[in-house]
């Protein structure tokens, strides 16, 4: 009956979205009377989980790459072998990725962009968000075997004291001809996915050359950058970097907009982060109305003093 | 080579999101359908490999009759065949399965879909019918190339991404990047007119029951109104971000 979760690792180390998701699970695992048991795999410190309710860790190792079919067959295994009826997972890349194959492997009914504990676990009700977030859905699971896909920053990370035991878990190793050929990780830099803050440009930047405002102000805040689409089909920045509704989804807690209009599709993809900051220098811009503050100004001078700002205000408060 | 294109029948991006008999419908009046927009990523990489190595594209969608016009765009766009599954959408593993069923008939060498719809954001279709069929998947696709019968794709992950090689058949999550926006096709007359005498077969679901019910609907809190800080006045933006919303 245990709730399961998988925890993310990356070189061995928990991924904060794996303590997240542990909070979240302990909140099922409360609701529902049972005990929070994680899957790990390659990660060296599981003991942290325990700080975050999980009871048990099964710990497992696997050779190579990340591989989504094998990794997929741990997590299925895992959640027979301890009769798991609730399963919990987070919505990176990766685990977006396995997750499919959960389902259909487990015959569980499976919803993804969680926003928070179930609203009851009898019948299995949980809010989503829809509609590229313009709006939330209700939806209720009715399979024996439930998964849950927990949006990102939609629960925050708490602390639950236990102590959790740790087993060796090895599963049936899984056969996959798909291999990896090459990887290209940016290491240094922070990436939207994983970012508390992000910066943000568009169009009003006036061109690529203009970007290094975008970059001091990020590597200020250490935030990630990010740019609206029309930036990135101009090629004045990678695709990776395009958010919105045809992009990439940004959860942070804070978010600026700089010469972003605030297109409807623009939103669509940021409305899930926490606390909005927007500098244009035209009052209409539609942005405004989506933002928490905001600043009439020209990008030019305005992120410059910002800039130098919040330098004084780090080295007053280090 | 035989490609199926998934293809989701959407809201236009601009769309008003709004719900109807006590917020357990969305309101579609007045609202335009499109192709959803990584699915015409997908279906216009289609194109290409139609175009260089002569592959036949069909395309699919699990819908009512209301999504015919949506299935005749894509094929006004090039696409040989469609294929309308008659019934509602109810959850992804129904859709997963109905395709699956379809696929039994025709076999496909590729199989793209969306890496997420813009109305559900399930991004779960793609990766059950590889699960339900044991084909390879790989999400977020940003490149894919075929030599015979092996594949090299790209695979967007948090923060980077992997080139992975893999034999087909072949399930892909398609994104930007797997073409480019300028890319993508805007039908011309003649793609229209030829799109009217293409096969536009209708087959009856198979799948019963359901594994997830949408309840109900509810629109986000209205927000507050917006802080202005003055241009010159930068510390107190910074005191506010630092005392107020507590974010740096
Ligand atoms: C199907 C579809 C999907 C789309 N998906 C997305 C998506 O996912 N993400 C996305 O971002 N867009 C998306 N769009 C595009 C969207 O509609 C807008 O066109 C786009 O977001 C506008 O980008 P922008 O704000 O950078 O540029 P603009 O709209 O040109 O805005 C530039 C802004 O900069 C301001 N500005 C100019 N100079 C200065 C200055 N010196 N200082 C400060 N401010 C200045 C201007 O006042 C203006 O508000 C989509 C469109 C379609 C049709
Ligand atoms: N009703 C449907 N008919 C055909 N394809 C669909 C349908 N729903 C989803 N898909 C495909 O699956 C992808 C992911 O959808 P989703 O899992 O809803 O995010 C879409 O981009 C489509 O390619």
């Amino acid at each position: 009956m245990s709730v399961l979760i998988y925890a993310e690792s990356e070189n061995g180390q928990l991924k904060k979205i794996a303590l997240e998701l542990a909070s979240f699970g302990k909140a099922i695992a409360d609701q529902l009377n049972t005990n929070l048991v994680a899957v790990t795999i390659n990660c060296e410190n599981n003991d942290l989980l325990g700080n975050y309710g999980v009871n048990e860790v099964l710990a497992a190792s696997q050779q190579g790459d990340f591989n989504a079919q094998q990794y997929a067959a741990t997590l299925s295994e895992a959640a027979k072998s301890i009769g798991a009826h609730t399963i919990a997972v987070s919505s990176s890349a990766d685990s977006r990725f396995l997750a499919p194959l959960v389902a259909v492997t487990l015959d569980a009914g499976y919803v993804t962009n969680v926003v928070g504990a179930p609203i009851s676990s009898n019948p299995f009700q949980v809010k989503r968000s829809v509609f590229t977030n313009k709006a939330f859905s209700v939806c209720e699971i009715a399979t024996e075997v439930k998964m849950v896909g927990l949006s990102k920053n939609a629960f925050g990370v708490h602390e639950n004291q236990t102590t959790a035991t740790i087993t060796n878990f090895s599963p049936a190793s899984a056969a996959s001809d798909m291999k990896v050929t090459a990887l290209d990780k940016a290491t240094d830099t922070v990436t939207i996915a994983d970012a508390e803050i992000v910066v943000s440009g568009g169009r009003g930047l006036k061109g690529p050359e203009n970007w290094h405002l975008i970059e001091d102000l990020a590597d200020t805040l250490g935030a990630a950058t990010a740019c609206s689409k029309p930036v990135s089909d101009m090629g004045w920045r990678p695709h990776s970097e395009h958010v919105g509704q045809t992009g990439k989804p940004v959860a942070s807690n804070l978010y600026i907009a700089i010469g972003v209009s605030g297109a409807i599709q623009h939103l669509a993809g940021i409305n899930s982060s926490k606390v909005k900051v927007v500098i244009n220098n035209d009052p209409e811009a539609p942005f405004f109305k989506a933002a928490d503050y905001g600043v009439v100004g020209d990008a030019f001078e305005v992120v410059p003093k910002m800039i130098e700002k919040l330098k004084s205000f780090q080295a007053e408060n280090a | 080579m035989k490609i199926l294109v998934c293809i989701s029948h959407v809201p236009d991006t601009t769309s008003k999101i709004n719900f109807v008999e006590n917020d357990t419908q969305f309101d579609t009046q007045g609202v335009q359908f499109i192709i959803n927009p990584n699915d015409e990523f997908g279906l216009t990489r289609a194109m290409w490999f139609k175009e260089k190595s002569g592959a036949s594209v069909d395309v699919i969608n699990v819908g009512g009759p209301e999504t015919e016009a949506t299935l005749r765009k894509a094929l006004a766009i090039g696409a040989d065949n469609a294929i309308r599954v008659n019934t509602a959408a109810r959850d992804a593993q129904q859709v997963a399965k109905e395709i699956v069923t379809v696929m039994q008939q025709n076999s496909y060498d590729l199989v793209i879909a969306g890496r997420e719809s813009i109305d559900y954001n399930g991004g779960m279709v793609p990766g059950m019918i590889a699960a339900l069929k044991g084909m390879n998947y790989l999400n977020n696709c940003i490149g894919l190339e075929i030599e015979g019968s092996q594949a090299t794709a790209i695979r967007e992950m948090d923060g980077g991404k992997e080139t992975v090689t893999t034999p087909l058949p072949l399930v892909i999550g398609a994104q930007k990047g797997l073409v480019e926006e300028s890319d993508l096709r805007i039908p011309n007359m003649r793609g229209i007119m030829m799109a009217r005498k293409k096969p536009l077969t209708v087959v009856e679901p198979t799948q019963e029951g359901q594994q997830v019910q949408t309840i109900s609907f509810e629109k986000p809190a209205p927000k507050g109104a917006v802080k202005l800080v003055d241009p010159e006045n930068i510390d107190e933006l910074i005191s506010l971000l630092h005392n107020e919303a507590k974010v740096i």
